[in-house]
């Protein structure tokens, strides 16, 4: 279905498994992500969206399946299930967020961005030799990070509280930043775990502005978990509906919301009403003892 | 139709009457009567009887005069503390009123750098001052090696978050390094100190490999494991080591090839060189500085290598090591460049030490050694330098000093931890400066007083 007006395709998820024991967190599933579009993943608590999340940036290596990932302008090809999770990020440049934020609260917020540039900025400082020296090379990249954290950090209104410690911001702010400091990865894929959880409206609408602005601005795939239809609806391109695992749907918003598969998935019919409850305790219970 | 007067919801600041109000009065009394009466409780067998060893036999002797002391101690004190305490607490309370906290503020760590620098400043000047001697200076020798350690092992513990209880590991192999070195190769000091550093690094790196997935109190766990082979391979690889009896007559340091002696045939000593008469104390005065050197170097190095990429890759570990993952930083890696860093800083002090000391044995090298490092660094706040300057000076310094109270003095160790503990639960000097700013003052409020350039 690859219309002319169609961005070019960035990750290629083919029949992902991931079983935890004899439990499918995910089911065979496949779904395309595009540069340059935002594409929701919903589906109601325990679907397994988080698991997908977790196999694209390493944390799980997944039973079956395979994740390509083609970085615009190369034609190089990276099989994300066959990286170490670090080099996901390091190599081909997937960044992502996370459920409950994990910032590094001691440090300052200025310090967060730089901590995310870190891989450029130790090449620049020849692993420290240079940094040591404080030879020129190493100063000037400095310089360029803090001029691009800087960047980010008036895009996301924190300027004032560069110097402050990231744990002392108000909650919205740290969502923000979370999202700010994975963009100073200078990413391919942002892969963002309910950045809306626990905003506002207001803050929600900021929220949706800024991923609109990086989705027109930086031109990168964006792939997004959200619960908030607020958010999903307005700003997405593309929508995959997982249940239990398994792909039900996947389509533009409009087509979602009239999709008979999603409304039962979230409202549930008469058939299927206690079993779909427990599958969903017991996936998330696999999925946090598979985390540790 | 009866209207109330508003009542008034405003706090009143003018002080004292309110603040001893009849009701904190009564409470305050009732705590510290308390407090007084447990003091005697425990007071009575401890103070109130005691053994007496007569003609007859043993007797006890009632003492209950003192039991009363004690309670009227406890209970003064008590009373006394409550309301200094309360006090405190309005004061600060108005000052919050006043300002609304800032995040960061860099008046104290201004202050601190100025004790920096006079700590630095009075200890280049200490051997040229009225009350120095010998025993003087080999105590600062003492306490500035530990000094030096406490820097090394704040990179992997303040810094880098990993907790070593087996530090002293690294420094027997600096020790060990050099002694043997010296002895086997008749290398010089100064060829065997990078020799030692690397040797010591490449132990950290052979201890981190296998204690990369462990965190917290299991990686202390491995590394005090660490420790004790280390120790006990020492103690018992007779052929190489010496076993208990230890390594003696270790090549004593020479001013770079001029040795500090009365003469040497054929070689020019360090006296005859400068032509000064002969003093045993050139020795000891070079020992000083040669160590202030090392620990001042240690220092620069941490503080240089915190503002670098990896120093702050390093403090992102500690934070949060998944997202230090999901960003693209090897762990691997960093907790291994941190742990032979670290290592390598305690190598030098170990080499310095055996040639110091001219005699090492595996006795130097016990747990409580690692211990006594440990606790110099999360006494002094972790991440703190000049914390740790503070609390070697607490926990080595003053002990040596105090040698004459004899058992009191371990007394006196053990209340002032639990005293900083519970005064200062986050050590000495906590707080930690960012090692960058924006080099902007805040617009809104003006609470941050960034001053521009503050990082040098």
């Amino acid at each position: 279905m690859t219309g002319p007006s169609t961005p070019p395709s960035l990750l290629h998820v083919e029949h992902l498994t991931m079983r935890f024991g004899g439990l499918f967190a995910i089911n065979d599933l496949s779904f395309v992500a595009r540069q340059n579009e935002i594409t929701a993943i919903i589906g109601p608590n325990g679907a397994g969206k988080t698991t997908v999340f977790n196999c694209l940036t390493g944390f799980y290596k997944p039973s079956v399946g395979r994740l390509t990932l083609s970085a615009p302008g190369s034609n190089q090809r990276q099989l994300l299930e066959r990286m170490d999770g670090f080099r996901i990020s390091k190599d081909a440049k997937v960044a992502r967020t996370f459920q409950n934020i994990r910032l590094f609260s001691g440090m300052s917020v200025l310090e967060n961005l730089l901590v995310a540039q870190h891989n450029v900025l130790m090449r620049a400082s020849a692993y420290s030799l240079a940094g040591l020296l404080n030879l020129k090379r190493y100063r000037d990249q400095e310089k360029k990070s803090i001029d691009k954290a800087r960047y980010w950090l008036e895009k996301i209104g924190l300027t004032a509280q560069a110097d402050w410690a990231a744990g002392n911001l108000p909650y919205g702010s740290q969502r923000r930043l979370e999202i700010a400091r994975a963009m100073c990865s200078d990413p391919v894929l942002l892969c963002l775990d309910e950045p809306a959880a626990g905003l506002n409206p207001k803050e929600s609408l900021e929220l949706n502005d800024l991923l609109l602005a990086i989705r027109r601005e930086e031109r990168i795939g964006i792939l997004l978990i959200e619960h908030d239809m607020s958010v999903v609806m307005n700003i997405s391109d593309h929508i995959v509906v997982l249940d239990h695992g398994a792909r039900i749907a996947d389509g533009t918003p409009s087509e979602i919301r009239n999709d008979p598969a999603v409304i039962r998935a979230y409202l549930g019919t008469e058939e299927d009403e206690d079993l779909p409850q427990e599958v969903a305790v017991d996936l998330q219970q696999a999925s946090h003892q598979g985390a540790r | 139709m009866m209207s109330v007067p508003p009542r008034s919801y405003l706090p009143s600041n003018n002080g004292g009457a309110r603040a001893l109000s009849p009701n904190f009065l009564t409470n305050t009394l009732k705590d510290s009567l308390a407090a007084g009466l447990l003091a005697a409780l425990l007071a009575l067998p401890m103070l109130g009887l005691r053994m007496v060893d007569s003609a007859q036999g043993l007797s006890l002797d009632y003492r209950f005069s003192w039991v009363g002391i004690a309670f009227a101690i406890v209970f003064v004190g008590r009373l006394v503390m409550s309301l200094v305490r309360k006090a405190l607490a309005q004061r600060s309370a108005q000052r919050h009123q006043a300002a609304p906290a800032p995040s960061t503020d860099s008046h104290p760590h201004r202050l601190r750098k100025i004790a920096g620098w006079v700590l630095v400043a009075a200890a280049l000047l200490l051997p040229w001052s009225p009350f120095a001697d010998r025993n003087l200076l080999d105590k600062a020798t003492l306490l500035l090696i530990y000094v030096m350690l406490g820097w090394g092992l704040n990179v992997v513990v303040g810094l880098a978050g990993l907790l070593d209880l087996g530090y002293v590991a690294f420094y027997a192999v600096g020790a060990y390094s050099y002694a043997l070195l010296s002895q086997t190769f008749g290398l010089s000091f100064w060829l065997c100190l990078p020799l030692a550093g690397a040797f010591a690094a490449s132990f950290g790196m052979l201890l981190g490999f296998p204690v990369l997935r462990l965190r917290g109190d299991y990686l202390a766990i491995v590394t005090l494991g660490f420790g004790e082979i280390v120790r006990v391979v020492l103690l018992n690889w007779q052929v190489v080591t010496g076993g208990p009896n230890g390594i003696s007559g270790i090549q004593r340091p020479s001013f770079f090839g001029l040795p500090f002696l009365a003469a040497v045939p054929g070689k020019t000593t360090f006296h005859e060189f400068f032509g000064l008469p002969f003093s045993p104390n050139h020795r000891i005065l070079f020992l000083y500085y040669l160590i202030l050197v090392l620990a001042l170097a240690t220092n620069l190095f941490t503080l240089r290598i915190r503002r670098l990429p990896i120093g702050r890759a390093w403090e992102a570990l500690r934070e949060d090591e998944t997202a230090c993952r999901s960003l693209g930083i090897d762990p691997t890696k960093t907790k291994l460049s941190a742990f032979a860093i670290g290592a390598m800083f305690a190598g030098f002090a170990g080499s310095f030490f055996a040639t110091r000391q001219g005699f090492i044995s595996p006795e130097s090298f016990s747990f409580l050694e690692s211990a006594i490092i440990l606790a110099i660094v999360v006494l002094g706040g972790m991440g703190s330098q000049i914390g740790i300057v503070l609390s070697a000076i607490l926990l080595v310094g003053l002990p040596e000093w105090f040698r004459d109270l004899q058992q009191y003095r371990m007394l006196a160790f053990g209340g002032a931890m639990v005293l900083i503990m519970l005064w200062r639960p986050r050590g000495l000097l906590s707080g930690r400066e960012p090692t960058v700013r924006l080099g902007r003052v805040a617009e809104s409020e003006g609470v941050i007083a960034a001053e521009e350039g503050s990082a040098p």
